[in-house]
């Protein structure tokens, strides 16, 4: 891994859209992109299974479609551009995707954001984490 | 001839607007951050601008996963409301400069910024957003606006002193238009904030206070700044404040803060307003 690469790779919790993830994620994305028209997100939610046949997608992406499994649809190159717009065709916010991602309910996310967000301290990188812990 | 005689920043979060689409504005949780825009509002108003060039970045509305433009720019007479996933919102059409907006992408291209052209393009909260925010909800947006969308969703996006240096380039474009008009430049996004994984909701309002500090006083510091440290720092998506360089470019060395304004959370991000005229 690149030095650059490995700094970025070191910030917790945190999965930059970079060349190798926009490549896996494309199909995925793509997918997502579609659910820009009404017409598309229409035929999803009457057939979600058969919808996603139109998009070469691999069987994990799949799945963390189906199953709404936000946090592994960008581990398996989705971005959460995309990814909202499948929140949006099920009605559901930027922060209710965002508390499901890091393990939150939507309250507790939502109170976290009220007390001023989640705090740098400690969140800046995987190896001083580990260090402190 | 044409004179920039102000800059805007601004954060564009989709969530405020759907506050204002959906009569929020006055709900407890919104109340005092729409009230932070209301001076900004009155110097708008007072302002009597004629065009804004507006830089902000789409989010992957106009453009996808296809074609990922680094700078585009919006020529054409007017820009339609994106439908971001729930149906366009409904704001007044975008009107365009398509003159000044042509004489811009040919001055930037002639010096070297390989700028796309844009004929065709809906608009997303990215630009109407920071409308709303600076002008409320007219029937009609009170001045033209020039779409300048920049990639800050696929990395890496353009360095803060790319942005910068474009800015520069704005200036000397809009200053050699022949006709008469008073130009504000916006730049959008930011603050601090992360939408994806477990790191989700980190506010860093330090260092969005620091980033503003110098937006006047220290342009130079912040031209330098690295991507990893938007990243780290302020967040994933915190990388959009380059596009508050491209602002800062557009504006003398002589340019004066006027007003600010800080808010935690608008919806997952830290929000911040800065008005700076030029000299």
């Amino acid at each position: 891994m690149s030095q650059d690469k490995a700094e970025f790779e070191d910030i917790p919790g945190t999965y930059l859209f970079n060349s190798d993830r926009s490549r896996e994620g494309y199909h995925l994305n793509m997918f997502c992109m579609s659910l820009s028209k009404a017409e598309n997100r229409e035929a999803f939610l009457a057939d979600e299974a058969g919808y996603l046949d139109r998009f070469p997608l691999t069987e994990e992406q799949r799945r963390t479609i189906l199953e709404r499994d936000w946090l592994g649809m960008i581990k398996v190159g989705g971005n959460i551009y995309y990814t909202a717009k499948l929140g949006a065709t099920d009605g559901k916010s930027f922060q209710y995707i965002a508390g499901k991602m890091c393990g939150m309910s939507g309250e507790e996310y939502a109170q976290m954001m009220l007390s001023g967000g989640r705090p740098i301290d400690n969140n800046r990188s995987k190896s001083q984490q580990a260090k402190s812990n | 001839m044409a004179k920039i005689i102000a800059g805007v920043a601004t954060s564009h979060v989709p969530a405020i607007g759907a506050a204002i689409d959906l009569g929020k504005t006055g709900d407890d949780y919104w109340k005092p951050l729409f009230a932070g825009y209301e001076p900004s509002k009155k110097w708008m108003a007072e302002a009597d601008a004629d065009v804004a060039i507006l830089v902000y970045n789409d989010h992957a509305n106009a453009f996808s996963l296809e074609i990922i433009p680094t700078f585009a720019i919006g020529v054409a007479e007017e820009f339609p409301p994106a439908d971001e996933g729930w149906g366009p919102r409904k704001v007044p059409v975008v009107k365009g400069h398509p003159e000044l907006a042509w004489h811009i992408s040919e001055s930037l291209i002639l010096e070297e910024f390989d700028m796309t052209i844009v004929n065709d393009m809906p608009v997303d909260h990215g630009l109407t957003v920071p409308l709303n925010l600076m002008c409320g909800t007219p029937e009609e947006w009170p001045f033209k606006v020039i779409p300048l969308c920049v990639n800050v969703i696929q990395y890496p996006p353009p360095t803060g002193n790319r942005c910068y240096a474009l800015g520069q380039a704005i200036r000397r474009a809009v200053e050699s238009f022949d006709e008469d008009l008073r130009v504000v430049v916006f730049g959008t996004g930011g603050m601090s904030h992360q939408l994806h994984g477990e790191r989700a909701g980190l506010v860093n309002l330090e260092w969005d206070k620091q980033f503003m500090d110098d937006l006047t006083a220290n342009p130079e510091r912040l031209r330098k700044l690295p991507h990893i440290e938007y990243v780290r720092e302020a967040g994933s998506e915190g990388i959009e404040m380059v596009m508050w360089l491209i602002m800062r470019g557009a504006l003398s060395d002589k340019a004066r803060e006027v007003y600010r304004f800080n808010h935690v959370p608008g919806s997952n991000t830290s929000v911040g307003n800065i008005i700076i005229e030029d000299q």
